[in-house]
């Protein structure tokens, strides 16, 4: 098998599991500006699921496609540390606001742009947004099969992949022909740490935003280390048709959001002696909670 | 034309719960909006699968029973739902947001070109105003669901396209009888005129369902255990309790992780999501994860050593103690003061 390419999909998210005190506001919601952003945990064990393949492939190439602002390019060095041969980043402020079907049409549109290719591999699902619908609406898309829950690949050749999904009860293997998409659960195995040999080099790899940007000189650099480059695409790049994008573009509108206050309501204290036990479980009875 | 539907999921030859639970739901919107709450199965070996579904007030039933639409395949099931609702132009297509339904309506959202909204913990029905459009919408679906892991409630509409869909987990909703004698059409659909050979390019080698032995999210009073509780053995308590107040034994993933109590049992976010009317959270810290799962219980108890805990801010009762000496105590007064 020579020359299997396959595309990671992998989103910088919020770290929303791990709230401390200093995203915690006066009135007990949650400061999102103030969570660190983290490559999607999912998105992690999609890229390990990929480097597999190319570990037991060698000449496969993996390239992560990630959608965002301008600084989600740091998931893309990540990655590359970590394996990966080729990143590109989706930007442009017309993708602001949409919704997973227009963010499912824009990367659709990107991996278009990226054929021919083998694999497609996604995270189940995203910590922020929540939806776990991006990768299905993808390979809707693009008209391809769709393997969720995916845990391991058991088999690949050039026509077909062997996949064991996680389900609530149980597991299944399916084997779907090729090129396919699959969304990674977390049960798989976690991504493998950076390697020193990638981090020194990659350690230059920029967008054409970020050098521009940078006071730094890497033009010379770049012209003997092309794969330094990590590509910025625009919704014209990718020949996007702006009505499917952002907000206007996003089928579903967020009417409302609450903040959820995780201060208290009113809770009777009570400590373990006899009389404070006993008066709960009489108070119980005799409000029909129990018995 | 503009109803309400439901997929139904088969599980174990039965129609799934959280399908019953999506019925109830759908037959109160469809009261609601004056229209009629229809179900589509997809299966094999359906006979008589309406008498499952009718009681919950269903108006019409869509059924396709073929050998290849058991067990699941996305495609297949995909390419029915998209054709029937393009001929049928339901209002509202709701999903269990199961590893199933989590698989296909996002698939159908995308080829009908219209939102799905993940995970709603309510579905109501509302009006709404544009004011860039100076439009006057009626009676929307407002969808809401947490999101950002909890840390937020939205509500999201779907003002220009049809149908309105959205997921919900299993046990959010209540499941209710509606009318046991519920008169029902069964409208039979061939598959032959929905499905091609393309539909079938993924397969199946092998199962391994296990069946749902313990099943704890109905229960009407659920004593939880966390980390907190231990060790196996003090677990133990907790099922005394149980069996002496007729409860349900749930634990935090904590405990899972420790092997203090099986993996069926965890609530919580990456768990189950119970709603009982007592919830007995014995030391568990209550985070995020964990209260998704359970903080629409009606009332809640918690019994932890430590006063600051946060699951004693959503707590009624906080009882400061140690698991082990509380419970004994709880059994003996039960018993004591029960008549
Ligand atoms: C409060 C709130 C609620 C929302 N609710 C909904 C809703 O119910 N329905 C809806 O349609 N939209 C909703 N959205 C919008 C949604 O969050 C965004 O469209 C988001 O860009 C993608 O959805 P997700 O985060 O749920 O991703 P998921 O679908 O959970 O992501 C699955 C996988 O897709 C890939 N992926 C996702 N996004 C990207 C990306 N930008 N770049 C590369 N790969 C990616 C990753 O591999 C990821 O693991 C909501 C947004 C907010 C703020
Ligand atoms: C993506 C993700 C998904 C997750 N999903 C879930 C999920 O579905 N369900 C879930 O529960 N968690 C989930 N978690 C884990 C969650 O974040 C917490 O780690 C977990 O809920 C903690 O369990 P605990 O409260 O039992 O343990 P701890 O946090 O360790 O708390 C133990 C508590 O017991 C008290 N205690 C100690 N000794 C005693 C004693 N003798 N008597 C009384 N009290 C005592 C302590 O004061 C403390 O409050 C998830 C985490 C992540 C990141």
């Amino acid at each position: 098998m020579n020359g299997f390419k396959i595309i990671v999909l992998a989103k910088q998210v919020p770290d929303t599991r791990n709230v401390g005190k200093d995203a915690m506001k006066a009135d007990g919601t949650v400061n999102r500006g103030a969570l660190p952003a983290i490559f999607n945990p999912e998105d992690l064990n999609a890229l390990e699921i990929a480097l597999r393949i190319k570990d037991r492939y060698p000449g496969t190439t993996v390239t992560v496609l990630s959608m965002g602002p301008g600084r989600a390019a740091e998931i893309i060095r990540e990655a590359l540390y970590r394996g990966a041969d080729h990143g590109v980043l989706l930007t442009d402020r017309k993708f602001a606001g949409s919704d997973t079907l227009a963010t499912s049409y824009a990367l659709s549109m990107a991996i278009r742009k990226m054929s021919p290719y083998h694999l497609i591999v996604a995270g189940r699902q995203a910590i922020d947004g929540d939806t776990a619908q991006v990768g299905p609406q993808v390979a809707e898309k693009l008209g391809l099969p769709q393997v969720t829950y995916a845990e391991e690949v058991l088999s690949v050749d050039e026509q077909s992949i062997t996949i064991k999904r996680r389900l609530e009860r149980g597991v299944e293997v399916v084997k779907a022909p090729l090129p396919t998409v699959i969304t990674v659960h977390s049960s798989a195995p976690d991504c493998r740490p950076r390697n020193a040999k990638y981090l020194m080099k990659f350690k230059h790899a920029r967008t054409i935003t970020e050098l521009q940007d940078s006071s730094e000189d890497y033009i010379e650099l770049y012209k003997d280390r092309p794969y330094l480059d990590i590509k910025e695409w625009s919704v014209a790049d990718v020949e996007a048709d702006s009505d499917w994008l952002g907000l206007s573009g996003s089928p579903t509108k967020v009417k409302k959001i609450e903040n959820v206050v995780f201060t208290a309501k009113e809770s009777k204290i009570l400590n373990d002696s006899n009389d404070d036990i006993s008066g709960l479980m009489k108070e119980l009875i005799n409000n029909h909670t129990l018995g | 034309m503009n109803n309400v539907f439901v997929y139904c999921e088969i599980d174990e030859g039965q129609i799934a719960d959280v399908s019953l639970e999506l019925l109830t739901k759908g037959r109160s919107l469809a009261n609601t909006l004056g229209c009629k709450l229809e179900a589509v199965v997809l299966g094999h070996a359906l006979k008589g699968i309406e008498k499952e579904i009718a009681p919950y007030g269903v108006d019409v039933i869509h059924v396709a029973d073929d050998q290849r639409l058991f067990p699941y395949l996305t495609l297949p099931h995909s390419s029915i739902l998209v054709q029937l609702f393009q001929e049928e132009k339901p209002q509202i297509a709701l999903f269990g947001a199961s590893v199933i339904g989590r698989d296909l309506a996002p698939r159908v959202s995308s080829a009908l070109k219209s939102g799905l909204t993940a995970d709603c913990t309510s579905l109501i029905i509302g009006d709404h105003y544009d004011k860039k459009t100076d439009t006057n919408y009626e009676n929307l679906l407002y969808q809401i669901r947490p999101a950002f892991g909890g840390n937020i409630i939205a509500t999201i509409i779907n003002p220009d396209h049809r149908p309105q869909l959205a997921t919900v987990r299993e046990g959010v909703m209540k499941k209710e009888i509606y009318d046991p004698a519920y008169k029902t059409k069964v409208r039979t659909l061939d598959p032959k005129n929905y499905l091609s050979e393309t539909d079938f390019a993924v397969s199946i080698i092998e199962r391994h369902i296990e069946d749902r032995k313990i099943n704890i999210k109905n229960g009407q009073i659920i004593i939880a255990g966390g980390y907190g509780v231990g060790s196996k053995e003090n677990f133990r308590l907790l099922f005394d309790l149980a069996e002496v107040i007729g409860a349900e034994v749930g634990g935090s993933r904590a405990a899972v992780d420790a092997g203090f109590v099986e993996h069926e049992r965890q609530i919580g976010q990456t768990g189950i999501t119970v709603r009982p009317k007592l919830y007995i959270a014995c030391g568990i810290s209550g985070q995020i994860q964990h209260r998704a799962g359970m903080d629409q219980s009606a009332q809640i108890i918690s019994i932890n050593t430590d006063i600051n805990a946060p699951i004693n801010r959503i707590a009624d009762y906080t009882i400061v103690g140690d698991v082990a000496d509380v419970i004994p105590k709880m059994i003996q007064y039960y018993k004591e003061n029960s008549k």
